[in-house]
């Protein structure tokens, strides 16, 4: 049943809007699909089994990437490789990455098998753990029917203590208290690493590495907290930066039920190079959506380097192109966490009606997202009373307007990272209104030609010229010219260039294609 | 109930303000009253009471009441604790180094520096170390600025780049130095465990190693940070929250002009 558009909306315009994104998509898409890079070579190995590190701690996939870039030969695919080295020498990926490792074995001498054979080879090891992500994925739906799905907001709070072992304290404490999502603030620094850390970790800069093994540990302790509390508490972490489709990997083999995971994020705010990002994120949401993960879009950043209510369409011009995106990657309406924020200045006049306009206009244009809703934090003072009340009322668009994934504002944003008490207090806040506020939205029309629906109406129209222009020049040509965000990112500039790999004719990557039939995709073309 | 509310009881204060004997205003002066909140890692309970009330009291509150608290997981409790400090400090005797500036205007500036420097400063700017917020240095640098304050892209006589965040003291020095940095300007947003200050420390001690201390000058600012505090540190100056683009200007350009008169 489609609601009534409260904001008087013109549908052919969103509809107008939506088909240039699409272009814009397809376009990207063909320079995608004819690349790779070493980190989605990589997520090839860990969904191959290859993990561990070597006596210096160098992660095995990354040994056994390089040692085929070394030959010149990483263009065909690590899979071809491998698959060719288990035909020879009749052992796992694992032992043969630990064989290459110790400098025993050089699996692209071997001589070629025919690709059937190869992908022949493959199969049992490729079948056993897609079937680890898939049953991760029926666990999931399982709990979440056991315990019934939460209809309000769900409350997602961050912990950054940077010990994963402290981490867990703070998130099982915030989900006795109402919290619903957890995610684990990767380190500092982190989304430049060219590798995935291995292994537990107890130090971190403003937030825990981002390691398989620190989301097994949070994944088992929520599973605790879920059961006592008879309510499905999500983990989120951060499927961004120069490992993208890595942590999707080892988030998929761990049951991570969100991940930050955008289109444009790294380029724009991490100055990743937009080749890299475009391809990796592409692959990256494949295993998300195969593994039915929630991802997050970055919107929200936009709003706070740039001004919300100038930038408001960029946010929802980011929002379509992000939606196209994932489409193509396989992701399902309900997939896309889409982002956007509660940024307005406080000082500004009727700002209240403008974000309620926003919010709601996000909601009719994307009524089946999971649309992620960011706190205020740019005109976070310190004044934690004040604080208080900015997060009450982005607590009260939420509750309106009913978006589905609520990053809760803390009343100490801006001085420190939350307290354990900092965090009751904001759950405490947001429980408040949205259980006396429940059915309000529902209980409200928008005024006829009033300034909520003229506001929505003109963000939409700006947001077409914006896509119109980016079709016009398409989107790297667009980031080039800083029109996001207003930053500048050169096409063969930014971290991470040297990992991309044109695909050779002879190249495969087994995942994505067995994802992309599953995902009705058609197939690799 | 602790002391104050509608209470009968005659209380020995002094009513008058004495400079040499501030205390805490409730809404009598010199009653000294305070609020504290915080969080126990024990259980709830009459023994978690006493505890915070006793904590309290190590602080000098006197009659401390504990107006609310609140269990926040099976063993931590949270306070809200009232009470009325007995401390008093000599305001008289503070001394105190805020940054003393006569603000000028964008366009003030830009004609100070034309007049007087005869070339475009070169400032760069970065939030340094591991913290990843912007919001500072794209207050005081970016073109749009902050509430209608201008930022120093915007400035003719200023050549302004915004590095970001996340930028190592290393990477911030190497980038100063290749570009002839006159003004470097260091952000620093939240802290955890008081890392901004080792961050700022060891960014002085990298630029005295370099030997460029000297040659440029440098300013801190985030709310964590006062003058006194950067001044300690080795800054030549550093501001606070609510600070716009033309107080930090006018300070490096005057400091600027300082200098080149000492030097002769």
């Amino acid at each position: 049943m489609k609601a009534k558009s409260k904001l008087n909306l013109n549908f052919e315009l969103v509809e107008k809007a939506r088909n240039i994104a699409r272009i814009i998509a397809n376009d990207t898409q063909i320079f995608i699909n004819n690349h790779t890079t070493s980190s989605i070579e990589r997520t090839i190995c860990r969904l191959l089994g290859i993990d561990g590190t070597d006596e210096f701690g160098v992660p095995l996939p990354n040994i056994v990437v390089d040692h085929v870039i070394k030959t010149g030969q990483i263009n065909k695919g690590v899979a071809l490789y491998l698959g060719n080295a288990i035909i020879y020498t009749n052992l796992s990926p694992l032992n043969i990455a630990e064989k290459v490792s110790q400098g025993q074995l050089i699996i692209t001498d071997f001589p070629r098998g025919s690709l059937s054979e190869i992908k022949e080879a493959l199969t049992s090891i490729i079948q056993k753990n897609i079937g680890i992500i898939r049953r991760n994925k029926q666990k999931r739906e399982e709990l979440i029917k056991k315990y019934g799905e939460k209809v309000e907001p769900l409350i997602y709070i961050i912990v950054a203590t940077g010990n994963i072992f402290e981490d867990i304290i703070q998130a099982q404490a915030a989900a006795r208290q109402g919290a619903d999502v957890i995610a684990v603030i990767r380190s500092t620094g982190q989304s430049l690493l060219d590798y995935v850390p291995y292994g537990s970790t107890t130090e971190g800069f403003g937030g825990t590495y981002a390691t398989q093994e620190n989301f097994r540990l949070m994944r088992s302790a929520l599973d605790k907290v879920s059961e006592e509390e008879g309510r499905y508490i999500r983990l989120t972490n951060y499927c961004s930066g120069l490992c993208m489709p890595e942590i999707a990997a080892m988030g998929a083999f761990e049951r991570l039920d969100m991940m930050l995971n955008d289109a444009l994020y790294g380029i724009l705010f991490r100055d990743i190079n937009m080749q890299r990002t475009m391809i990796d994120q592409y692959f990256s949401r494949m295993v998300n959506a195969y593994a039915g993960v929630i991802i997050n879009t970055g919107e929200d950043n936009y709003l706070t380097t740039d001004d919300a209510f100038d930038a408001a369409h960029t946010v929802l011009a980011s929002q379509f192109i992000n939606e196209q995106f994932a489409k193509l990657a396989g992701l399902s309406e309900e997939q896309m966490g889409l982002g956007h924020a509660f940024e307005m200045n406080p000082e500004l006049e009727n700002g209240f009606i403008y974000e309620l306009a926003q919010a709601q206009m996000a909601r009719e244009i994307f009524p089946n997202a999971s649309l992620k809703y960011m706190p205020p934090t740019k005109y976070m003072t310190g004044n934690i009373f004040k604080g208080h009340v900015q997060d009450a009322l982005f607590n009260i668009i939420t509750i309106l307007t009913n978006q589905r994934i609520h990053l809760l504002g803390m009343l100490t944003e801006a001085i420190h990272t939350p307290f354990m008490s900092d965090r009751a207090l904001s759950i405490e806040n947001a429980r408040y209104i949205f259980k006396n506020m429940k059915d309000l939205g529902n209980e409200i029309m928008f005024k006829e030609g009033g300034i909520m629906q003229q506001r929505a109406n003109e963000v939409l129209n700006k947001t077409i010229e914006l896509l119109t222009k980016i079709e016009k020049e398409g989107l790297f040509k667009t980031i080039e010219k800083g029109i996001f965000a207003g930053i500048k990112r050169r096409i063969d500039g930014g971290k991470g260039l040297d990992g991309v790999i044109h695909k050779d004719k002879e190249y495969f990557n087994p995942f994505l294609e067995y994802m992309s039939i599953e995902l009705n995709l058609g197939g690799v073309k | 109930m602790g002391g104050g509310l509608y209470s009968t009881e005659k209380k020995e204060f002094d009513k008058n303000l004495d400079l040499t004997r501030i205390k805490p205003y409730g809404d009598t002066m010199n009653d000294g009253k305070i609020q504290i909140s915080f969080t126990l890692p024990i259980e709830d309970g009459d023994k978690a009471n006493y505890a915070a009330i006793d904590l309290a009291k190590k602080m000098g509150v006197k009659d401390p009441s504990v107006v609310y608290h609140q269990i926040l997981d099976e063993s931590f409790t949270f306070f809200i604790i009232y009470g009325e400090l007995i401390h008093t400090v000599d305001v008289t005797k503070i001394k105190t180094e805020s940054v003393k500036v006569i603000s000028m205007t964008m366009e003030e500036i830009n004609q100070y520096i034309k007049e007087n420097i005869k070339r475009k400063l070169i400032v760069i700017g970065a939030t340094t170390g591991t913290d990843a917020h912007t919001v500072g240095i794209d207050a005081i640098m970016n073109m749009k600025g902050f509430a209608g304050h201008y930022g120093l892209e915007r400035y003719d006589m200023i050549e302004a780049h915004n590095l970001g965040s996340q930028v190592s003291n290393e990477e911030f020095i190497k980038i100063a130095i290749e570009l002839k940095a006159d003004v470097l300007l260091v952000s620093q947003t939240v802290t955890q465990k008081d890392i901004h200050v080792r961050n700022l420390t060891n960014l002085v001690e990298l630029l005295e190693a370099e030997g460029v201390r000297e040659k440029v000058i440098l300013i801190c600012g985030g709310p964590r940070i006062t003058n006194e505090l950067s001044k300690e540190l080795g800054y030549d100056a550093g501001f606070g929250s609510n600070t716009y683009a033309e107080t930090v200007a006018s300070f490096f350009v005057y400091e600027y002009l300082n200098r080149k008169n000492k030097n002769g």
